[in-house]
């Protein structure tokens, strides 16, 4: 026991540090090297060297070498939930820690997410192109729906809420039905060459399928961002209390909808309160890697843009950011959809990973966690949310089930009193999280990069 | 460098009455058209039907309503949606069941007094038990206070959320383990029969095993029950909270604390009060949600809770009588939905209105408005 125990621990302290590792490479910079006369700056090389080297360091660990495999699947399960669980905790602090929105919501877009990309290889490797044309062109469409009435409200003051929900949804309802009436007449046109379930066709297996699984994932996400703006909109101009106990709703209706997805919704495949079964597991630690990589620089790259900057401020002070000429409500906004972007995007991995869906996966007690790990992590620290999203994976679902497991059968659901004493105690000593603000590597602020002096002489 | 930019298009002004505006409105309307509409046609093909509906959702509104104002009372004065009322409202009825199921505690008038009027004996023993659920919540909502809020008093109000949030999940994850309240949904035992009767030409009782005839409405004594002890409850607190000296000090801690504190009133201790007053209301309400819906479990609080507190804010937060109306929204409009357009959407329905409520009057019904900020 206390071996395991011990195992279990290195292992949290090997990812922890993996990850530091990880974000070190990425943000090393290097002098300029001259060669043949031309400067060239390898930094960016390095940085991407380093992380496939990062990537291919568990890929070795998760493949079998003959018959010996580091890690097993008990493992590989915990790695893959906590990339997923790293995305949503990551657009939840945008939502929250950046940008100081009191959201709940963010289990619903994850299992928004979840869904959508389940439905649309679900359906593609039981021979039915309809899922991804309609979702594809649907949210393709919506998009542009929702642009063009941007456009046309951007220039009006004072416009009520109400109207340009209004203004957004019956653009977006218009999309849905075309996109519709598109899957209709194009799936048919795409399903001979998906064969079956058993025999898949041409464009079911291989190559394709990944293309879809990887597309299934993007539109998932866009779909989630796409109804977090449309019911962000009324919603964030609710005080912080109001929004949040209203996006705590709406992952109390997603769930709900979940549950009667097949009797109220049209999805008889998602079969309601019973789960969703036969996903094909396509998530490999490369997908998992790649979209959680992906999040990462696109987060910390808008978090250092203006955009992110006008993010940060309206979380300080709003009457402030406001007179400096922010779009107060608009910037909430961006916040929000961003957010639940990550979060679709990780539930379309997730589902894919786990290969069955189940309501209760979504329900909202479960639903805290991100919120939870958020504040364990250091609201505002990409970092603290990083490692608080892998440590509380691998110590709750990973150490704690394993260790306890040992001393009785029942002992494992004691790690779920055992946590909010932690959060209490947390909240007690240190208010702040974990890590407070604090970034490493490559999730600090850019710095300037290094100049040679007698460049500057020249310049001068 | 461009030193000319193009001309902007001056922005036009939305005026509150130009068609633009009135969109949003149009779709209120339609949504409520809709709703009225289908009220309508159901209140025309089957009245009695819809009435036995409305029924239904007083008796839910009304148990709401007892959860709804320990919210409301505790978000007025310290801002903190106390996520833990919901499983205090739980424990409530947890103490009641093992007075009932173990100790009998609803009989012991017969046990001491054997001749006593059976009827006298029997209200005596249930208000026995409904008080010893409500002094043990007092405690348990007193404990939390002080452990777990009052250390957090000068903290950002985040800490005291989560803090909140971490309560509740112990309160639930602590009495799901198996020896404590376990998973399972528990039978209740009732600490009194339950009798009811049917109108339909005048108020027959319905004796045991009989189907209630058709064309009739079914009231129980549950129903006569609930109603009458919130009644009892709103008029206590309106004379607390507006005739007492603990009553003027909630309000005045409510409105200014640091001010409050100058003028002498002990905020902690009215805060504690305030706690416990809330916390023995919703053990009240535990006991009576029990008795009326006779099977519970451990996370039996987490949706009325939430509920509650969706009434409390529809009504306005921090007004008696706002939780008291918005509970009695909420109650019909779960009952309703449930009736007229899908069973599981019920749960669903309680923050569609509140958005939409909120998006018309941001400070709920009864609030007042908000001030401007400094």
């Amino acid at each position: 026991m206390n071996l395991s125990i011990l195992l279990s621990l290195v292992k949290i302290i090997v990812v922890i540090a993996y990850l530091y590792g990880l974000f070190w490479v990425m943000g090393v910079k290097v002098r300029p090297v001259v060669i043949g006369g031309k400067k060239v700056d390898f930094s960016l090389a390095i940085n991407v060297l380093g992380v496939v080297v990062a990537f291919f360091i568990i890929q070795l660990g998760l493949t079998n070498i003959g018959g010996f495999q580091l890690l097993n699947n008990f493992d590989s399960g915990l790695l893959f939930q906590a990339c997923t669980m790293t995305m949503v905790a990551l657009g939840l602090n945008l939502i929250y820690g950046y940008n100081g929105q009191f959201s709940l919501g963010q289990w619903g877009f994850y299992g928004i997410g979840a869904y959508a990309a389940a439905d649309i290889t679900y359906r593609w490797t039981n021979g039915d192109a309809s899922g991804l044309v309609v979702l594809g062109t649907g949210v393709i469409l919506a998009g542009i729906a929702i642009w063009l009435v941007g456009k046309f409200t951007s220039n009006l003051r004072r416009m009520p809420v109400l109207s340009s929900f209004t203004l957004y949804l019956l653009g977006s309802l218009i999309a849905a039905f075309i996109a519709i009436q598109l899957g209709k007449l194009l799936s048919p046109a795409i399903n001979p060459l998906l064969g079956t379930n058993l025999a898949p066709g041409p464009l079911a297996q291989g190559v394709w399928l990944q293309v879809v699984f990887f597309l299934s994932v993007i539109f998932a996400g866009i779909f989630a961002a796409e109804i977090s703006f449309l019911f962000g909109l009324p919603v964030l101009s609710l005080g912080s209390d109001y929004f949040g106990i209203a996006t705590l709703g709406f992952t109390i209706v997603v769930y709900t909808l979940m549950v009667n997805s097949d009797t109220i919704l049209p999805f008889p495949e998602m079969r309601g309160g019973r789960g969703m079964i036969g996903i094909p597991k396509l998530t490999t630690w490369f997908w998992a890697f790649f979209f959680m990589i992906a999040v990462i620089v696109a987060m910390r790259d808008l978090l250092h843009s203006s955009h992110g900057r006008s993010i940060l401020s309206v979380r300080e002070d709003e009457v402030a950011a406001r007179s400096m000429g922010i779009d107060v409500a608009g910037t909430k906004l961006m916040a929000f959809v961003i957010g639940s972007l990550f979060a679709g995007l990780g539930g379309g991995v997730y589902a894919h990973y786990i290969g069955f869906l189940s309501p209760g996966a979504f329900d909202f007690l479960i639903g805290f966690n991100p919120m939870i790990i958020i504040v364990f992590g250091g609201l505002g620290s990409m970092t603290g949310t990083i490692t608080a999203s892998f440590g509380w994976i691998f110590f709750l679902e990973g150490m704690l089930r394993e260790v306890l497991g040992k001393i009785s059968p029942e002992a494992p659901s004691w790690r779920y009193v055992l946590y909010p004493l932690t959060l209490l105690l947390l909240m007690l000593i240190r208010p702040q999280g974990l890590l407070g603000n604090t970034e490493w590597g490559f999730l600090k602020l850019p710095t300037v990069p290094f100049k040679n002096t007698a460049d500057e002489g020249e310049n001068a | 460098m461009q030193l000319q930019t193009r001309p902007k298009k001056p922005p036009i002004i939305v005026r509150p009455n130009s068609f633009l505006a009135w969109i949003g409105r149009a779709f209120l309307i339609l949504l409520a058209l809709v709703v009225t509409y289908i009220l309508a046609q159901n209140l025309i093909q089957k009245p009695l039907y819809f009435v036995t509906n409305v029924i239904n959702g007083l008796q839910l509104g009304f148990v709401y309503a007892l959860i709804a104002l320990g919210y409301t009372m505790v978000y007025g004065i310290v801002k903190l949606i106390n996520f833990a009322h919901g499983d205090v409202f739980m424990v409530g009825a947890f103490v009641s069941f093992f007075a009932i199921e173990r100790f009998q505690l609803h009989q012991w008038p017969l046990k001491v007094f054997p001749s006593m009027n059976p009827f006298v004996a029997v209200a005596i023993g249930t208000i026995t038990t409904i008080l010893l659920s409500m002094v043990v919540c007092v405690l348990l909502a007193i404990t939390i206070e002080r452990v777990a809020y009052k250390p957090l008093r000068d903290a950002p109000r985040i800490a005291a959320l989560i803090t909140a949030i971490g309560v509740s999940f112990f309160l639930e994850y602590f009495g799901l383990l198996e020896f404590v309240f376990s998973a399972r949904f528990i039978p209740y035992q009732r600490p009194f029969e339950v009798v009811t009767w049917y109108i339909s030409d005048g108020i027959h009782r319905l004796e045991n095993g009989q189907t209630p005839p058709d064309n009739s409405i079914v009231i129980s004594n549950i129903l006569l029950i609930i109603i009458l002890c919130t009644l009892a409850v709103l008029v206590f607190l309106q004379f607390l909270v507006h005739k007492t000296k603990i009553g003027i000090a909630m309000r005045a801690t409510s409105f200014d604390k640091p001010t409050a504190r100058l003028m002498g009133i002990q905020v902690d201790q009215v805060i504690s009060f305030t706690f416990a007053i809330g916390a023995a209301f919703a053990g009240l309400g535990g006991v009576l949600y029990a008795i009326a819906y006779p099977s519970i479990k451990t996370l039996m609080g987490v949706y009325p809770g939430l509920k509650a507190f969706v009434a409390a804010v529809l009504g306005g937060i921090g007004s008696i009588p706002g939780a008291f109306v918005g509970a009695l929204i909420m109650g019909q409009a779960e009952s309703m939905t449930a009736s007229y357009i899908s069973t599981p959407m019920r749960d669903a329905i309680a923050f569609t209105i509140l958005i939409l409520v909120l998006l018309v009057r941001p400070t709920g019904i009864f609030g007042e408005p908000e001030k401007e900020k400094a």
